[in-house]
């Protein structure tokens, strides 16, 4: 590339952090160029499905109201799964966020898309179906990109390339991701009319409803989760991959079963498949981001800096992408020498506050370790549910004596004293 | 289509994959995995493009859905190479 073509920042990666990015540089005249291996932006991309609002927000007010977004999530549904039955919490707020809805339901494919085509509007330069394969490195600093045999230089490269980030790998910035930081989710997507959704969901056309289950991964440390979209469900669950290695089934099975639970699959029934994506996903918050997220010429944004908030029915990485990717534009933005802008940009996740969310969290995923809460007591729930609604005509147990009973069938006193206690030391 | 159980074949059957024949962009050493107890490929992989044939853990690229688990999971580094697949070709979702 001839040096006149010379850019300001190459971004990789269409997901919502390069996106973010790449869009704010270029609204304030940047040169930028964003890469995307997928043959479109969100080709390849996987996610649960919800965005947090405030993030498109922040980017820019009212943004989000260009986005293709899918059903405005009023139901936050939280469900407790035995062999065959399932208690469910739903808590119902057609008003979530004051004037701006709290968070919708998102397809990537769509979303992805919608955002590397702003991003392209504002006059960047956005290439697909190009894989980044390498860094070039002069004098100790990051000077631009490989992609094959072609080499593209720019004053910083933004690694926004997801989960396995080998780019920041390559930087030497951290090593591979560990075992025990991450979840393994695994999804289906299911086309349904979307009458039949809002119907079997209690919303109207243009809401819709969250859930997560747990009780549905065969004792292993996980959750199921479910997404209404327009015209399709997102059905999925995430894994803790360790202690799924150590049972002998495999988790397409286990994912398959929490499909046809009696309590799910009339949910999803007369619907079709449409596609089946796999996805690892930071798990374990503040204390899985790496030490270094930046070096001269280069900052790592989004699933690449391992952000990401499992509080176990508040999920979120999608909303940290995108505040992480405008953090490293506004301190490229500030920065007058290469050397400042990562500085800058571990200062502006401060200021942004995203660096205070995962902090406010940093100890929830503890309570993913406590075991009984992935089987034991959601039977214990289903259990005590059954007493307390069986009428058959026998004498009925006192009230005390069948949920003391419920509980003792699943678990001793001791148990529920120390789960409680390491609950509570890790909220 | 009716709601149901669906096997390894057609889950994989749902997306589109554009095969770079000749290249894999996971190398897997079968020596090393002889030996490997934990195999623990053969649980996590969501794509199960890690299968037993003939008792020997056999690795089929085509199907690889991109998502890093055998890469962060394998214990005895038996994927002794993980990339993306080159431009063009690999896993596709919503094709429909």
């Amino acid at each position: 590339m001839a040096e006149e073509d010379k850019l300001d920042a190459i971004v990789v990666g269409a997901g919502p952090a390069g996106s973010a990015c790449a869009y704010t540089l270029a609204k304030q005249g940047k040169n930028v160029l964003m890469l995307e291996r997928g043959n479109t932006a969100g080709s390849k991309n996987v996610s649960g499905g919800r965005l947090y609002t405030y993030a498109l927000e922040l980017l820019e007010p009212d943004m989000y109201k260009r986005a293709p977004l899918q059903r405005k999530i009023i139901r936050e549904q939280i469900m407790l799964l035995n062999q065959r039955g399932a208690t469910t919490v739903d808590y119902f707020n057609p008003d979530f966020g004051e004037q701006v809805p709290q968070s919708y339901s998102v397809v990537r494919e769509e979303l992805d898309e919608w955002f590397a085509g702003e991003v392209e509007a504002t006059g960047a330069t956005v290439a697909s179906g190009v894989l980044v394969d390498g860094l070039i490195e002069e004098n100790g600093t990051i000077v631009g990109i490989r992609s094959g045999e072609d080499e593209m230089r720019a004053d910083i490269v933004v690694a926004a390339d997801g989960v396995n980030s080998l780019l920041g790998q390559k930087a030497g910035l951290f090593p591979d991701v560990s075992s025990h930081a991450v979840g393994v989710g695994v999804k289906e997507t299911i086309e349904l009319a979307d009458n039949l959704i809002s119907a079997r969901f209690g919303v109207k056309d243009s809401e819709g409803a969250a859930r997560v289950a747990i009780g549905c991964t065969d004792g292993i440390s996980g959750g199921g989760f479910l997404y209404t979209n327009k015209g399709s469900i997102s059905l999925g669950i995430v894994f803790n991959p360790e202690q799924a290695a150590k049972q002998p089934r495999h988790i397409q099975d286990i994912f398959q079963d929490f499909k046809m639970h009696p309590a799910i699959q009339p949910l999803i029934e007369g619907g079709s498949s449409v596609e089946y994506g796999a996805h690892i996903v930071p798990e374990i918050g503040y204390h899985g981001i790496p030490k270094r997220l930046h070096r001269e010429g280069f900052l790592v944004v989004g699933d690449a800096a391992q952000l990401g908030i499992n509080t176990g029915i508040v999920i979120r990485g999608m909303d940290l992408a995108i505040v992480s990717g405008l953090a490293a534009a506004r301190a490229i933005l500030k920065s007058t020498r290469a050397a400042d802008a990562g500085p800058l940009y571990m200062q502006q996740l401060e200021d942004l506050l995203l660096l205070a969310n995962q902090r406010a969290y940093q100890n929830f995923h503890n309570i993913f370790e406590i075991s009984r809460v992935f089987s034991t007591y959601p039977n214990f729930a289903n259990d005590a549910m059954q007493f307390l609604f069986t009428v058959d005509g026998k004498t009925p147990k006192p009230m005390l004596k069948g949920m003391l009973a419920a509980m003792r069938k699943n678990a001793t006193f001791g148990a529920l004293l120390a789960d409680g206690w390491k609950a509570y030391r890790s909220l | 289509m009716i709601i149901k159980k669906l096997g390894p074949e057609e889950l994989l059957s749902l997306d589109k994959f554009s095969v770079d024949e000749g290249h894999p962009h996971i190398l897997v050493d079968k020596a090393i995995c002889a030996t490997c107890k934990a195999r623990v490929c053969l649980i996590v992989c969501p794509a199960r493009c890690y299968r037993l044939k003939d008792d020997q853990v056999n690795f089929e690229y085509a199907g690889c859905l991109e998502c890093g688990t055998c890469r962060v999971m394998c214990t005895d580094k038996g994927v002794t190479s993980w990339n993306y697949p080159r431009a063009t070709f690999g896993v596709t979702f919503r094709c429909s």
